[in-house]
Formats: structure tokens, sequence, C-alpha cells
């Protein structure tokens, strides 16, 4: 009975998470906007935007979760899909401004002004209609992963190598998109946002609606990922990740089988960036740095990588922790980050999650021993010794819903 | 001689690694249904044999066809395992942080492609299907148990019962029982002779006891190529197999 219970706890696990998520929705924005700033429930408009930004980060570790934990695919370049659907917002926003811009053109954002553009770039026409701006944030992502992965897969660029070209690629964004011909708005970016949908973006009200629309969105994505990791194809997946030749020769395209996986993750990866961009007002080229991307990956194994709600718990720890650490001692946190990866890749190699998950059944199997011992005072003394061995082994099943993550390739 | 009736026709096939010449000009020939042992010392090409037919590896010179009519140097490892050739490795590769009933499904016989996987249900067919299999290779009681958990001879016959799964023409087999008890050896030769009656199988073993059990026609690899072929006696007693396994 207790495997069955057991069964059923990775999954009330998801529920549980995607509940808190909804209730987070709707609950924040009511704390900020209904209630009286002196009263001692009101949540201050800094931490509603704070968290919303730390939903976002929580959205591109669980993408990242998805190739990396479940597929094996070590990104390095994450934070590059992230930064696109981030683009493409920012691009919607600035079309937004019109002629409230600093030198007033009504088509032309203030930095084209300022360069010297006599006409708006191709690349920006649509960007004005919000409709196209979103297909955008899930197209420009997803095509570019597409093309990548057809190519990267395909050759069996595998491991090491995989992440390092993922490196290279951000890298290169980082500096095409410091350009200023390329059209982005090179070194500053893009910023100065007014409308979002036509609501103000600095005003509580705004705030608050993209709050809870990225803790929606974030529920959504648990949603979908424990629907493909639960799936046939999640198992081929983990299957990939364990043993690829064995699927080859089963007649599983391999290649497909990661191309799907790391695309659906770029696109996830572009919305988390598209919600980013009007919580914190600016989108830069140095989103596209390569250490974003790697502070994504510790974001998913402090967590506990290979499970869902595992890089959700360690983007929103982290970030907690260095807003509070840069708070604090600003010169240190990178140094208490790279301290954090090696304490938790020593000596917990699950990530939080994992040790929750380990604690827990320990503490079931001494209960399950406690019990048992209670029962056999009156009867056999073998018993007991029995119902421990059999609670003793069950990690195994709990093993089952989490799969074990390998060492990175 | 003729390639129609033959379900796997290897002619004048080599191939070098760093100008190691691993197969040399080798031909071998399997009728179909036949169920063939290869036997060879360490080094004599009977992995990269396997390695070629089933599109890991591309020959340099050589034809190699499979049911008479199929080019298998033009396929890959994919297309070739759709065609009906299953392959199992000399190490057992099994899906570990799966269960066992998981690891038949995913090897099951149906379409290859992402999304009939990202939707499908197991149909009532398929659940007989795998509970048939999980009979023949005895680990029915096991069934939602991770396949990290099996004894390693456990692990051999899970691989074996997805190759079953794969419902393959030709079945690839190295090494099917390093690493086993003599009981389970025995059982094992058991279940190949069963599946042999209605698949074409090659064996790579090193066990003469378990070849003898197979009682089928034995073929000797040395360097690459074909040494000897036969019955088990014969290729035993020809002088030239002799000198190979116990050195000049």
């Amino acid at each position: 009975m207790s495997g069955r219970f057991f069964a059923a706890g990775a999954d009330r696990r998801i529920a549980i998470t995607i509940f808190i998520l909804l209730a987070a929705a709707v609950i924040v924005p009511l704390l900020n906007l209904a209630v009286s700033p002196t009263s001692t429930f009101y949540v201050p408009s800094y931490i509603v935007a704070l968290t919303g930004k730390y939903l976002c980060y929580a959205l591109l570790a669980l993408a990242l979760d998805l190739v990396w934990g479940y597929c094996g695919i070590l990104s390095l370049g994450h934070g590059a899909f992230f930064a696109l659907g981030g683009y493409a917002m920012g691009m919607y926003l600035m079309r937004q401004i019109g002629s409230r811009g600093v030198y007033g053109n009504p088509i032309l954002p203030d930095f084209m002004v300022f360069l010297n553009y006599k006409e708006l770039p191709w690349f920006w026409y649509g960007f004005d209609h919000f409709w196209f701006a979103g297909l955008m944030v899930l197209a420009v992502p997803g095509l570019l992963a597409f093309v990548f992965g057809w190519f990267a897969f395909r050759s069996r660029v595998t491991g090491v190598y995989l992440s390092i070209i993922t490196q290279a690629m951000t890298y290169a964004l980082l500096l095409a998109f410091f350009r200023n011909d390329m059209g982005f708005g090179g070194n500053n970016g893009l910023t100065d946002f007014k409308d979002i949908l036509g609501f103000n973006v600095q005003a509580d009200a705004t705030r608050s609606a993209l709050f809870a629309a990225s803790a929606v969105t974030l529920a959504l994505a648990v949603f979908v990922t424990w629907a493909i990791v639960g799936s046939k194809y999640g198992k081929l997946l983990m299957a990939v990740r364990d043993a690829e030749s064995r699927t080859r020769f089963l007649g599983w395209r391999a290649e497909n089988v990661k191309l799907f996986a790391f695309t659906v993750s770029a696109v996830m990866a572009g919305i988390a960036g598209a919600l980013y961009v009007p919580q914190v007002g600016i989108i830069n080229p140095g989103e596209f740095e390569p250490a974003n991307s790697i502070e994504v990956v510790v974001w998913a194994a402090v967590g506990g990588r290979g499970t869902i709600v595992g890089p959700i718990i360690g983007a929103l720890l982290v970030n907690a922790g260095k807003s509070w650490f840069t708070g604090v001692l600003p010169e240190f946190w990178l140094f208490a980050l790279g301290g954090l990866f090696v304490a938790v890749t020593l000596l917990l190699p699950k990530g939080i999650i994992g040790m929750w998950d380990s604690w827990r059944g320990n503490a079931r199997a001494l209960r399950a021993a406690s019990i048992a011992e209670e029962a056999g005072t009156d009867a056999d003394v073998t018993p007991p010794a029995k119902i421990v061995r059999s609670a003793a082994t069950k990690p195994g099943d709990w093993s089952a819903a989490s799969p074990e993550p390998q060492p990175a390739e | 001689m003729s390639k129609s009736n033959t379900i796997l026709y290897l002619d004048g096939v080599s191939v070098s690694f760093d100008g190691f010449r691993a197969i040399n000009s080798l031909s071998l020939v399997l009728d179909k249904g036949e169920m063939r042992a290869i036997i060879g010392p360490n080094g004599a090409g009977k992995t990269t044999m396997m390695d070629i037919v089933t599109g890991k590896t591309r020959p340099d010179e050589g034809e190699v066809f499979f049911d008479g009519q199929v080019d298998l140097t033009k396929h890959d490892e994919a297309e070739i395992a759709m065609m009906g050739i299953g392959r199992k490795f000399q190490k057992p590769t099994v899906f570990e942080s799966h269960t066992i009933e998981e690891n038949l499904m995913l090897a099951l016989k149906g379409p290859r492609s992402i999304f009939p996987a990202l939707f499908h249900r197991r149909s009532t067919a398929e659940t007989r299907q795998i509970d048939d299999i999980l009979g023949i290779i005895r680990l029915g009681d096991k069934r939602n148990e991770l396949a990290a958990n099996l004894s390693h001879g456990q692990k051999q016959w899970l691989e074996i019962g997805m190759l079953l799964a794969q419902d393959p023409k030709l079945l690839l087999v190295d090494e099917p029982v390093a690493g086993m008890t003599d009981a389970e050896t025995e059982e094992t030769a058991r279940l190949l002779k069963d599946i042999a009656r209605d698949h074409s199988v090659i064996v790579v073993e090193h066990d003469m006891h378990f070849v003898r059990e197979l009682g089928v026609k034995v073929t000797c690899l040395h360097e690459g190529s074909v040494l000897s072929e036969g019955t088990l006696d014969f290729v035993s007693a020809d002088e030239r197999v002799v000198e190979v396994y116990l050195g000049r």
C-alpha cells in the first residue's frame, strides 16, 4: 500500500506545485493592490516585481532541466533562447513608445534616430502588433534551436563538445547583438518602455498582472513538462540519456528525440525571456553572457536535476540568495555561487529534491520499523525484521518516479 | 553464390581502422531461418562484423545484403533496425532507470516517430505482447522493478526480450551467456533454440559448452576472415583452428 501511495507521490508533488503557483497568481496581486500599504499583509510592489522575475528564471531553469536532466544534453547556451524571446518582446515594447520617445519620432525608436537610421529595418516590421511579437517569442528561439539541434544532433555531437558549441552559440550572439548596426540597440539594448497592451508597464496593476502571467505560465509549463516526461516519448528521452546506442538499434532516431526536446525547451526559455523583459524594463546583450547560461545550470543542479520541481526551487532559492547576498557582500557573490555549485555537486548530487526524497525514504523506513516492532511485540520476532527489510528496499519505488541523474557527459 | 533465399549475405567485406584491417575480405552467408554460431579469438572481428551489419560501421569494400536484396551499406542504424535486424550487445545494455515493462514497451514493434510516442496509450494488444515476452524471459514477477536492480544474467535476458519485442527477422546476439551461471547458460541455450524456430539468429560466443548445446553450424573467424566453417566437431578438429586458439 505504501508503494502505491509513494508512486502517486510524484504526481501529487506536481499537483501541489501547480496549485501553489496558481494561488500565488491570485493572492500576491491581491495583497499588493487591495490591501492598504500599512497592513502587515501588504506585499510591496518591488517584491512583486522581484518575485515575478524569479518566476521567469524558474521557467528558464525548468526548460533547461527538460534537456539536461531528462535527456543528458548539458546546454550552456540556454540564456540565448531566453534573451531572444526577451528581445522579441522588447521590440514590441519599443514600437509601443511611439512618438513619446526623446526624439519624438513616431516610427523609429530613439536609438535608430540617434544612429541616423532613415527607415525602420525590415525585421522590425510587424512588431507593433502584440500577436506578431508573441509569435516571434515562440518562433525565433524555436527555429534557432531546431536548426542548431538539427546539425548538432545529426552529426552526433554529444557531451562536452555539445556543451562547448552551445556556449559558443550564445557568445556569438552576444558579440552580434553588441554591434550597433545589427539594429537591436547595440550595447544599450532596448529600454525606456512605456506601455504593454495599452497599460503602463510601471503601474502597480500591470506589474501584478505580469506577475500573475508569469506564475500561470510557469504552472502551465510544469504541467506540459510533466505530461511530456510521463509519456512514452518521455521514457524514450530518458532512454536516450542512459543508452543512446540501444535506442538506435531498436529503431528510434535518437537525433529526432533530442531535437524535439531541445526545441520545446528553447521555446519555453523564449517565453520566460518575454515575460522577464517587461518586468525588469530592459533587455541588452548582457543577457547573452555565457556566465548567465552557466548560472541556470547551477539553479537546476541545486534544486535537483532530472526532477520537475527541483529546478524551480533551485532558481527561486539561488536568486533569493543572490538578492540578499549582493546586498550584504556584493563582491563575494560569485565566490558564493561557485562554492555553492561545488558544495552541491559534492554533497547533494541529486540536489535539494533528492536530499528531501532520501530523507523521506529513511524516515519512512524508520517509521515502518518502529510500527513493525510495536506490532511484533506479541508475535514472532521474525515478521518485524521482514517488514523492515521490505521497507528499506522501498527507495527503488520512489527513484522510479524521479530517475537517477547521470553524471554530466 | 546466389543471394536469393539468404537472410544475410556478406561478400568480400573489408574494413580497416587507422591501417589495421579489422575485417579482411570476409564472406559469410546465412540462410533464412538458420541459426549460426560464430567463434574466434579476441580481435577476430566478430563485433566489427556485427557493427557492419547493423550500420554502425561502413565497410571500405564488399557487399552486405539483407533478405537477398537490401543493400545494408546504404542505411543507418535506425533504418536497419526497422527492417528487422535486432542486436544484443556484448555488455548487456538496457534502460536502467526504467522498469522491465517500460524497457519492453520502448522496444515493442510499432511506429518510431516522436508524435505517436508523445500521445501513445498502451493498447491491450501491447500489454498482451509484453506479458508474453515477460513469460518467455521469466521476468514476469519483476515487471515493475527497475532494470538497474536486475542481476547481470537477468539483464542479458531482458535485452533478449527487448529483441523479441522488436520482432526482427534476424537477431545478432553478442555473447549472451557472459557472466551467467551454468544453469542460466543452459536456460539461455534453450531460449535461443526456441527463438531460432521462427527467426534467423547469429550468436557470437566464447563458451564452447554453450555452442555445443546450440548444436548448429559454426563459423570460426580469425584476423577478420573466415578460418573454418562446419559442425562444431569439424571446426574444432581443424588444425588451423586449434593453432589459432592454442597459439603456435
